[in-house]
């Protein structure tokens, strides 16, 4: 699940696996705006055929709290 | 040429659909060929046995919940539904509404909450709703229920009124986010139509509104619905963020 995960920041964020995941947070690091949080969701739901409730939605702030999120749809 | 109307394989979601303008929304829907899910507060059996009729008549496939719209979690249920059994959602009609007649100073705060919630916040939990899944096909219409009363105001209608200018608000700021996206959002005005709710107007009310209508007629649900499957359908492609009164003429 984690690469899949991985492999989706790097498509809608930019961020590969050089950069540290502890700094990938939401509104924080450059590329993750309002924008690519939407994108994000997209591609998330698309790969994992799902769909968010809105409250993870707007929970999913950084790295470590996607991979928790997710956790609860695979 | 493939008739634009024929919305054949599609997923329409109705709010508000066990009877009046939802309930003739849902029907032709149906009968141009989507399969629905239909939603009601109350009226439950209603709305299963009309789910039912809808189905055996049409051949479609016709799901049911019942939820309070103002909630945000009946709306993220209905495109759930819509999620699980087709992976698709192509229109959303944000129909279900609520009249409380008040003039200013004698409306309890109950009135305004409950107008405010069933009204406007039910349009904007089912435009985030549906949206979500539209943008995974980068298409679909949105469909709101708007009022004359939202657009020219009208005594003893404080909430109503701005409960329904809200709902235009919505409809003109979603056009705009969505457009990128070909998800188009589009607004409804109906006139004095015949339904439950206006039935319960006084006999004068009743034929003092009947005389202002240019027409000289009441309208019918079947009419607010056919302006519906205009703005579901393929026939408004190029056409968002309008607002279509079906008024028969009516001055307030």
């Amino acid at each position: 699940m984690e690469e899949k995960i991985d492999k989706i920041f790097k498509d809608v964020i930019g961020a590969g696996p050089e950069v540290d995941r502890a700094i990938l947070v939401y509104g924080e690091i450059p590329g993750w705006d309002s924008v690519a949080h939407m994108a994000l969701v997209a591609a998330l739901e698309q790969e994992f055929d799902c769909m968010l409730d809105m409250d993870d939605i707007l929970d999913m702030s950084s790295y470590a709290k996607s991979i928790e999120i997710m956790k609860k749809y695979v | 040429m493939s008739d634009p109307l024929d919305l054949g394989g599609r997923v329409a979601v109705v709010t508000g659909a066990s009877r009046g303008i939802g309930a003739a929304i849902a029907r032709v829907l149906a009968s141009h060929g989507a399969n629905l899910i239909i939603s009601g507060f109350q009226n439950s059996d209603r709305l299963t046995s009309f789910a039912a009729e809808l189905a055996a008549e049409h051949g479609v496939s016709v799901e049911v919940h019942t939820g309070h719209i103002a909630e945000p979690s009946t709306s993220s249920a209905l495109a759930k539904i819509a999620f699980s059994k087709y992976r698709r959602l192509d229109i959303w009609v944000n129909n279900a509404g609520i009249l409380k007649d008040g003039l200013i100073g004698m409306v309890p705060d109950a009135d305004i909450n409950e107008t405010l919630g069933v009204n406007l916040a039910g349009v904007l939990h089912g435009t985030q709703a549906a949206a979500r899944l539209m943008q995974r096909a980068q298409s679909g219409s949105i469909v709101n229920l708007t009022s004359i009363i939202g657009r020219v105001g009208n005594t003893g209608q404080l909430v109503y009124g701005a409960s329904k200018a809200g709902v235009i608000g919505a409809t003109l700021s979603a056009a705009k986010e969505l457009a990128p996206q070909s998800i188009r959002v589009n607004a409804v005005a109906p006139g004095f139509i015949d339904t439950d709710m206006v039935r319960q107007l006084p006999a004068d009310k009743y034929d003092e509104r009947l005389q202002s209508i240019g027409m000289g007629r009441i309208g019918t649900p079947q009419e607010i619905a056919d302006a519906v499957l205009f703005l579901a359908s393929d026939l408004s492609r190029y056409v968002t963020g309008q607002v279509i009164g079906v008024d028969g003429g009516m001055v307030i």
